[in-house]
């Protein structure tokens, strides 16, 4: 099977124009006989649901958590881009869209970022428009800060919590259209399976995991709205339940998986801080526009760091990249404080954060300017203070007391510790210009496609990549395959394949439930974590990858043989959704290592140790991985597709941010 | 590595909605360090390795934003800190040899699901009465239009950052759910955008409110002084306002 990306022809400023205004439409008539399964409600599946709810097709939507306001998206921080230019910086649709593929260090498909760059500007309007409190300046119009690796200020944001703002407002969407009767809305429920009748996904099977019960469900579409996998590492700032389960019966059911070692890695999150840990906070990159990066010059320097003075600080990422200082992108700020660390730099009790402090600009940049403001002619030190850390309060407060909940730590006193954590995957299921797998009737939107952030994805563009999929995009482009459905009646779910899908759904939890070992489902995805982290994390080796698939197979095994889950399958039973779940992780963690193994160079959050410049920064091999690595699930190995990527509207360079 | 606690637990075990439940008692070790729901994933894995069953609870982001996680330690929903849920509570909160109660929410809009889990869906039905902004993708006009002051969208800001746990029904004796109905009309109605819908809005979601068996709000306050969120209680003052605003107008 070839790949067909089904790039629209045509000068890329214009293609999406010209694709809204030729692509095939469903009548409104047709609409209503028309049903489509969207999975997940996240930013991009409650937008897709309520969006195509409100066109007339009959929705159904699916998510684990007891509503559909718990997404993982409620947890983003920082904010969402758009090319708005409101600051008149300069910034533009192009820019955006250039900014973008130069982030994901030129390994994304540029007719999709670009598209993303166009639907930007709508989404600011629409999430306006539905009630969104976005942070405002005093004259009323909306505000704007600053991201990694752009000089532009396009970010928009509600204080530390933006992804709770978009989704609350995509969920409204949604719940609007359940009391409509429009959608029909199925918490607490998992997908375990796809159903495919002639090649075509036509539907479902859905694990209800209050009572336990397998459920089947038809649709003429199914829209795999799943969030990432990040999870797959153990320690993430994804939520405890984020997982891989539905792209994976996808992917087990012929969809092809993108670039599946694409990880990011977080530059700034709250350290571990013991065995017991269950999870990572991430401190918003927000953070970066005022707080800056140092470690001491001395190694293993123990002194309180108040009493470190400033020509003893190593301010690293003002000193390797003076153009962008602070505000690298998130790949390599995180591998400059690995190295850091690495080389014995590293502070606190572990040795493996370093220092984000904020006392500078709450001094020098706020505290002067209020007390400029206030005509406080040659303010003293603690003037500064006071009238800075009021600032910092109004823009950071949420983080800075989140901060000091978890740590004990008070931030506004003494420097954050951070260091980098997993946090999001550019990787997923491959799709073409429609968001379409390579199964007909099958989609994947935001994070759970590949399409949009290369090899590295920058602040404040997931936000924008969810609600453009589910706002914009996919209203559109499904009318491409569904406009060509109108003659398909609904399909009844005694159908065969209906049938054999819910038995191999159901031999696959029988199986888990006969087990009976000895060890806990948590033990193996700490113990898969590790393998994860240690060889196929930050940096990555031949020797190490090769190392981590036998492990990886060996806990496999094991797991078949003695995991324990507890109670009974037909009660509500988490620690078994848990098992699920896991069990796809330690066969996506495989994968992922093949990916990482094969693609010999290094790009973006995928650094190679053997392929690396003198200074240490990430080389890539254009001639020979200018691709997309599609990988094809054939039961225990893989076989290799590429999707070539063709650069016409920006000049491949070495990425610099110096 | 801080020294260890040691807590002895009551824990609230009911086996599904239908079933009557009882406490059982627990011993764990902690960290200082942990927070309350890692503690509770030590005493899974120790129920685990002996056989037993773990106790069922809610939680998913562990960052305090979406709202899963829902306790009523010692009596109260959260725990006995101000302004934090239950998954950004550390131990460190406690003292080597307490003894602590951990239920679930009680009220009769929330029925138990498995020991701590309850079943929130009566939040959703209430915001898909009403509780949204009647505007299709695609209808929008450019963001900068319409100019909101800065303390409006401050205020509509703060009512937003409810979570929907649902801990200012665990808190109140009536178990009205009139903070979390009054941050969302509150919300909606301080904005422009939200004003046309504002008289339909708030009837439609305290008609759903009643129908779902929520009390009626006394002034007593539990409700504000235990979110997580610290929502005040002026939300509810609003919410009055705008019901009977609507209701004079024959809403």
């Amino acid at each position: 099977m070839t790949l067909e990306s089904k790039i629209p022809a045509g000068d890329i400023a214009t293609k999406w124009t010209q694709y809204k205004s030729t692509v095939p439409l469903v009548n409104p008539a047709n609409k209503r006989q028309l049903e489509i399964i969207v999975v997940g409600t996240g930013l991009a599946g409650a937008s897709a649901a309520a969006t195509l709810a409100e066109m007339g097709y009959k929705v159904k939507a699916f998510c684990f958590q007891d509503s559909p306001r718990r997404a993982h998206s409620i947890a983003a921080q920082g904010g969402i881009n758009a090319a708005k230019n409101y600051q008149n910086d300069g910034d533009s649709v192009y820019r955006l869209f250039y900014d973008t593929i130069k982030g994901g260090d030129y390994r994304a498909r540029e007719a999709n970022v670009h598209r993303l760059a166009e639907c930007s500007t709508s989404i600011i309007d629409q999430c306006v428009a539905q009630g969104v409190p976005f942070a405002r300046e005093y004259g009323g119009t909306l505000s704007n800060r600053s991201f990694g690796g752009t000089q532009v200020q396009r970010t928009f944001y509600a204080a530390g919590q933006t992804g709770q703002q978009l989704l609350l407002g995509a969920y409204s969407g949604l719940e609007r259209q359940v009391g409509l009767g429009n959608v029909k809305m199925y918490a607490r429920h998992e997908m375990i399976e796809v159903v495919k009748i002639d090649g075509k996904a036509r539907g479902i099977i859905a694990r209800n995991l209050v009572t336990g019960e397998l459920e089947r469900h038809f649709g003429h579409a199914v829209l795999l709205c799943t969030g990432g996998y990040g999870n797959v590492f153990y320690l993430s700032t994804n939520a405890m339940g984020s997982n891989v389960t539905a792209a994976w019966k996808a992917h087990k059911a012929g969809a092809y998986f993108g670039n599946p070692c694409f990880t990011q890695i977080h530059p700034t999150c709250i350290p571990v801080s013991g065995h017991y840990q269950s999870k990572l906070t991430l401190m918003s990159e927000s953070l970066r526009n005022d707080g800056r990066i140092w470690v001491p010059k001395k190694q293993n320097d123990d002194r309180h760091p108040n009493d470190i003075p400033e020509d003893e600080r190593d301010y690293y990422l003002e000193r390797r990249y003076p153009a962008f200082g602070n505000l690298v992108p998130r790949d390599i700020a995180s591998r400059a404080a690995k190295e850091r660390c690495d080389a014995g730099y590293g502070v606190g009790q572990s040795k493996m954060a370093v220092y984000l402090d904020f006392k500078y600009n709450m001094m020098q940049k706020y505290g002067r300017t209020e007390a400029s403001k206030l005509n406080i002619a040659n303010p003293d030190d603690e003037t500064l203070i006071r009238l800075g850390k009021e600032v910092i309060k109004e823009k950071y407060g949420n983080l800075f007391d989140m901060y000091k909940q978890i740590t004990d730590e008070d931030p506004y006193e003494v420097p954050m510790r951070i260091y980098p954590a997993v946090h999001y995957t550019m990787g997923g299921l491959w799709v073409d210009y429609d968001l379409m797998t390579n199964v007909p009737g099958m989609y994947a939107l935001g994070e759970a496609n590949f399409s949009d952030h290369g090899a590295n994805r920058l602040g404040a563009s997931a936000l924008m990549q969810g609600l453009a999929d589910g706002y914009f995009v996919i209203p559109i482009t499904i009318g491409n395959y569904l406009s060509k459905e109108i003659h398909t009646k609904p399909i009844s779910t005694d159908h065969e394949a209906f049938v054999a899908a819910e038995k191999a759904a159901n031999d696959r939890i029988q199986q888990l439930m006969s087990i009976h070992g000895t060890r806990s489902v948590e033990s193996y995805h700490r113990e898969l974590g590790l393998i994860m982290w240690n060889k196929c994390g930050m940096a990555r080796n031949e020797k190490g990858l090769k190392e981590a698939i036998a492990e990886i197979q060996a806990l496999r095994a094991d797991f078949y043989k003695n995991v324990r889950i507890p109670g009974s399958i037909n009660e509500f039973n988490p620690e078994l959704d848990k098992a699920g779940r896991v069990a796809d992780f330690l066969e996506l963690g495989e994968l992922m290592c093949i990916d990482a193994l094969n693609r010999n160079e290094s790009c973006g959050g995928h650094f190679r140790e053997e392929y690396q410049t003198e200074e240490g920064e990430a080389m890539r091999d254009d001639e020979n991985y200018m691709y997309v690595a599609a990988w094809e699930n054939k039961g225990d190995t893989w076989e290799l597709h590429k999707e070539e990527l063709k650069y016409e509207n920006i000049k491949i360079q070495q990425r610099s941010y110096k | 590595m801080s020294k260890l606690m040691k807590l002895n637990l009551k824990v609230w075990r009911q086996k599904n909605t239908n079933s009557a439940g009882n406490f059982e008692e627990y011993k764990v070790d902690a960290s200082p360090d942990m927070s309350f729901l890692e503690m509770f994933d030590v005493l899974n894995e120790q129920l685990i390795e002996t056989g037993k069953e773990p106790v069922a609870f809610d939680h998913d982001c562990r960052e305090g934003i979406c709202g899963m996680c829902s306790m009523v330690i010692d009596g109260r929903p959260h725990g006995p800190k101000q302004g934090v849920t239950t998954c950004q509570l550390h131990m460190r909160s406690f003292n080597d040899g307490d003894t602590i109660t951990v239920e679930p929410w009680r009220a009769d809009g929330f029925p138990v699901i498995k020991d701590l889990t309850v079943n929130r869906s009566a939040f959703d039905r209430i915001i898909a009465a009403g509780g949204f902004i009647s505007t299709n993708a695609g209808n929008a006009v450019d963001a900068n239009s319409v100019l909101i002051p800065k303390d409006v969208a401050d205020e509509a800001f703060e009512a937003a950052t409810c979570i929907g746990c649902g801990a200012c029904v665990s808190a109140c004796k009536n178990a009205s759910a009139m903070l979390f109905v009054g941050a969302k009309v509150t919300q909606l109605s301080k904005l422009p955008q939200g004003k046309p819908e504002r008289e339909t809005r708030v009837v439609a979601m305290v008609n759903q409110m009643d129908a779902e068996g929520f009390g009626a709000c006394t002034n007593t306050g539990a409700c504000a002084a235990e979110c997580p969120k610290q929502i005040p209680l002026s939300v509810i003052a609003n919410l009055n306002r705008e019901y009977i605003g609507a209701k004079m107008n024959g809403k």
